[in-house]
C-alpha cells in the first residue's frame, strides 16, 4: 500500500490509463491550467481546453464515444450540468436503448460536486439524485482516494456514459482554487481520511454498483456517500459511546444502487437512516425507503438531508448540510422511536 | 446631452474604493469562496450605468459589484451580503454572485451567460408594463461562447426587444484565453443575430457613454437590442486569488509542489517529445500573459479619468474624501454587525 491525496489518486489512474490507451482524451474548460501534468504529459491534442460551452462540449464527447474516442469530459461543478443537460439526458444516456444495445457512449464526465466552502447555493449542489434518476447513465461518488482512483479506473473502463463526482472537500485543489485562493484563514470541515490515505500498490478497478460497509451495526444502518461517509462515521462512534450500535454503508455509486448490500444490513437492524447531501425530496434518500419497503422488509426510517437551497453564509450552510449532530440527533430518535 | 465628467468619476472612484475594501475584507478571511471584481471595468459599466433610469432592468453576472454600487444600492447591505450576514442585501443567502435588488429591478446569476436570457425577460415585460424602458445584460466575453446567450441575442433580435448585451471583453475566460477558444469576430456575431454592434475601448468612460447613449436611444425608441462591445484588462483576472496570478506575484511559493509533478509528467513517456515541448511552452506563455496583464493595468479607467476632470484639485480632494468616508462608514458599519453575531 502506498500513500496518496484523493485529487492525486485521480490523477494517477488518468494518467496510466491515458499512457495505455490513445483513445482516452481529457476535454472541458481550463483543463490546460487545472490539469496542467495532464496537458504537460499528453500535449493539447489529448487534453484540450474548451469554450465555456457545456452543451456544445458535452454534446460532443457523446458522438466522440459513439466515433472511437474515449473522452474524459470535465465541468467545474456539477450544478453547471443543468446549462448542458439535453447531452447526458436525452443523449448520452438513451443511445444504448434507442439502437437497440448495439451502439454504446463509453464517456466519463467528471465534476465536482458538494458543499462546505461557502461558495453559495449555485455552486455546491450535489445533484446526483437527479443525475443517478435517469436510466442508462452510472453515477459515482467515491469518499476516499482508493475509492476514487479504483472507481476512475472502472469509469475508464466502462462501455457507458458515467458521471464521477467529485467532493469539494475531497478533492484538495478545488478549496485551493475556488474557496481560499491563496488565503490561510479560513477553516473547512475536511475529512482527514478522505482526503489522503492509502491507496493499492497497483490500481484494480472497484465495480460500479458496488457499496462497501465501513462499520457494522445491530441498532441502526446509516446508508450515505461522498463526505457524508465520514460524518456518519464519526456520528457512530459517538452514538457508540451512548450505547447505540450504528452501522456504515458508503454507497460509492448512486447509480446502479447496491440494493442487495442496503436490504441485507437493514434487514438485520429494522432501522435505515439515510444521510445524504443531495436535496431531501425526490431523490436518493427516499429511493433508498422505497428499496427496502419493495423488499417486503420491515423497518423504521428517518433522513437527514438538505432541506432547502443552501445558504450562502457559512453558520447557516453548515447548518443545511448534514453535519455530526443533526445525524446524532436523528439516529437517537431512530432508535427511542 | 453630454457627459457629466465629474459624476462618472465619482461613480467609478466609488466603485473602485468600494471594491479595494471588499478585497480588504476577503483577504481577512471575512468572505468565504470566490470573490469577482470589477477592478478595471468602472468605465464600462459607469458609462452604461449612467443612462439607466427607474423602470431600467439589469441582468447581472457573477461580478455585479460595481452595477449595484453604482445603481445606488445601499453600500453597507452589500458588504454584509459578502460578509453572510442576516442584515444583508439578501439576508446572507445569496453571496456577492446571488445578489438581488427587486426595487431597482437587478438580478444575479453566478451561471455565466446567464445574463442574456435575464435581459429579454426584462425587456418583454418592459414592452408589455413599461413602454420605453429597457433591459441592460452584463457579461464578459467569455460568455458569448455560451449557448443561451447567442440564442438571447437573436430573440431580442427577432422581437425588436429593447436590451443592451453589454460585452466586457479582458481577453480571458476564467484562466484560458479567449482568442484560444473563440472563433470569428464578436460584433459579427451579434450582427449575424440581428443586433446592432459597436465596439469602444472599455477604459475610457467617455468613449463607452456616448456608445452607451446611442444604444438607449434605440432601444428606447422601440429599434432593438444593441451588442456593446467594451474592452477592458481586469489587474485581479478572474477572482481574487487568482491561480495564474497567485504564480506570478509568488512564484515560488506557489510553484514549490508543482514544479516537480509537472517536470516528471512532461519528461515521462506521454505523446511526442515536440508535443509535450509544445504543451511546457503553453504553460509558459500562459504565466507570461499573466504577467502582461500585472503591467497593463497602467491603462487604469479610474486614473484616466481622473486626468480628465476640469474641477480643481481641492475640489477633487473633497470628492474623494467624501467617498472614501461614505465606504468606510460602510466597512464600519458591517463589522459591528459582524461583532454583535458574534
Amino acid at each position: 500500500m502506498k500513500t496518496m491525496t484523493f485529487a492525486g489518486a485521480i490523477e494517477d489512474v488518468l494518467m496510466k490509463a491515458m499512457s495505455e490507451d490513445s483513445r482516452i482524451v481529457v476535454f472541458g474548460e481550463d483543463v490546460h491550467a487545472i490539469r496542467m501534468n495532464l496537458y504537460a504529459k499528453f500535449g493539447e491534442m489529448r487534453v484540450r481546453t474548451t469554450p465555456i460551452s457545456e452543451s456544445a462540449f458535452l454534446g460532443a464527447a457523446v458522438t466522440a464515444a459513439m466515433a472511437g474516442l474515449r473522452p474524459v469530459v470535465e465541468l467545474y461543478m456539477v450544478d453547471f450540468v443543468a446549462v448542458a443537460a439535453d447531452a447526458l439526458v436525452n443523449h448520452a444516456a438513451k443511445l444504448e436503448a434507442f439502437s437497440g444495445g448495439r451502439w454504446k457512449a463509453p464517456m466519463v464526465v467528471r465534476m465536482g460536486c458538494g458543499g462546505g466552502d461557502g461558495d453559495g447555493g449555485q455552486h455546491e449542489q450535489s445533484l446526483w439524485g437527479w443525475l443517478g434518476q435517469i436510466p442508462g447513465m452510472k453515477v459515482v461518488v467515491p469518499s476516499n482516494p482508493a475509492d476514487a482512483g479504483g472507481l476512475m479506473l472502472s469509469a475508464l473502463e466502462d462501455e457507458g456514459p458515467v458521471i464521477f463526482l467529485e467532493h469539494k472537500l475531497l478533492a484538495d485543489y478545488w478549496i485551493d482554487y475556488l474557496a481560499d485562493g491563496g488565503r490561510t484563514n479560513l477553516d473547512y470541515d475536511i475529512p482527514e481520511a478522505g482526503i489522503r490515505g492509502q491507496v493499492p500498490r497497483a490500481w484494480e478497478p472497484i465495480p460500479i454498483g458496488e457499496a462497501k460497509t465501513l462499520r457494522e451495526g445491530e441498532d441502526l444502518t446509516m446508508v450515505t456517500v461522498g463526505v457524508s461517509v465520514h460524518r456518519c462515521l464519526e456520528a457512530a462512534e459517538q452514538l457508540g459511546n451512548a450505547g447505540i450500535r450504528a452501522g456504515v454503508i458508503d454507497l460509492r455509486s448512486i447509480s446502479p444502487l447496491d440494493t442487495d448490500a442496503v436490504c441485507t444490513a437493514v434487514a438485520k437492524t429494522g432501522r435505515l437512516l439515510a444521510v445524504d447531501e443531495d436535496y431531501r425530496h425526490f431523490g436518493l434518500s427516499g429511493e433508498l425507503a422505497a428499496v427496502v419497503l419493495e423488499a417486503g422488509i420491515p423497518a423504521k426510517f428517518a433522513r437527514v438531508c438538505v432541506e432547502d437551497t443552501i445558504p450562502f453564509d457559512r453558520r447557516r450552510e453548515a447548518q443545511a448540510l448534514p453535519n455530526v449532530p443533526r445525524i446524532v440527533e436523528a439516529a437517537t430518535m431512530l432508535v427511542a422511536a | 446631452m453630454m457627459p457629466n465628467a465629474e459624476a462618472l468619476y465619482r461613480q467609478m472612484y466609488k466603485s473602485r474604493c468600494f471594491e479595494e475594501a471588499v478585497t480588504q475584507l476577503w483577504n481577512d478571511g471575512h468572505i468565504s469562496a470566490e470573490m469577482h471584481l470589477n477592478k478595471g471595468e468602472e468605465a464600462i459599466v459607469a458609462g452604461v450605468l449612467d443612462h439607466v433610469t427607474d423602470g431600467d432592468a439589469l441582468a447581472l453576472e457573477h461580478r455585479g459589484t460595481a452595477p449595484m454600487v453604482m445603481r445606488g444600492v445601499d453600500l453597507a447591505a452589500l458588504i454584509k451580503e459578502f460578509m453572510g450576514l442576516e442584515d444583508g442585501l439578501c439576508r446572507g443567502m445569496g453571496g456577492h454572485m446571488h445578489l438581488f435588488s427587486q426595487e431597482h429591478l437587478a438580478a444575479s446569476s453566478g451561471i455565466v451567460g446567464a445574463a442574456g436570457p435575464a435581459a429579454c425577460g426584462f425587456a418583454f415585460a418592459a414592452q408589455h408594463l413599461r413602454p420605453d424602458k429597457v433591459a441592460v445584460a452584463f457579461f464578459g466575453e467569455g460568455a458569448m461562447n455560451q449557448g443561451m446567450l447567442l440564442e438571447s441575442i437573436n430573440l431580442a433580435g427577432a422581437w425588436s426587444l429593447p436590451v443592451i448585451f453589454v460585452c466586457k471583453d479582458n481577453g480571458m475566460a476564467i484562466t484560458t484565453r479567449s482568442a484560444d477558444v473563440t472563433a470569428g469576430d464578436l460584433c459579427m456575431r451579434a450582427e449575424g443575430l440581428g443586433a446592432h454592434a459597436v465596439s469602444v475601448d472599455g477604459t475610457d468612460v467617455d468613449a463607452v457613454w456616448h456608445a452607451a447613449r446611442d444604444a438607449f436611444l434605440r432601444a428606447r425608441e422601440g429599434n432593438g437590442p444593441t451588442f456593446l462591445h467594451a474592452t477592458c484588462v481586469r489587474p485581479e483576472g478572474h477572482f481574487l486569488g487568482d491561480p495564474l496570478l497567485r504564480i506570478v506575484r509568488k512564484p515560488v511559493h506557489e510553484l514549490k509542489s508543482k514544479v516537480a509533478p509537472l517536470m516528471k509528467a512532461a519528461t515521462t513517456r506521454g505523446s511526442s517529445l515536440s508535443e509535450r515541448a509544445a504543451s511546457l511552452g503553453s504553460i509558459v506563455g500562459m504565466l507570461g500573459r499573466a504577467q502582461k496583464i500585472q503591467k497593463q493595468a497602467a491603462s487604469d479607467p479610474v486614473d484616466r479619468q481622473r486626468q480628465r476632470l476640469s474641477i480643481s484639485d481641492v475640489e477633487r480632494d473633497e470628492l474623494e474624501l467624501a467617498v472614501d468616508d461614505e465606504v468606510q462608514r460602510a466597512v464600519a458599519d458591517a463589522m459591528s454587525s459582524l461583532e454583535a453575531r458574534s
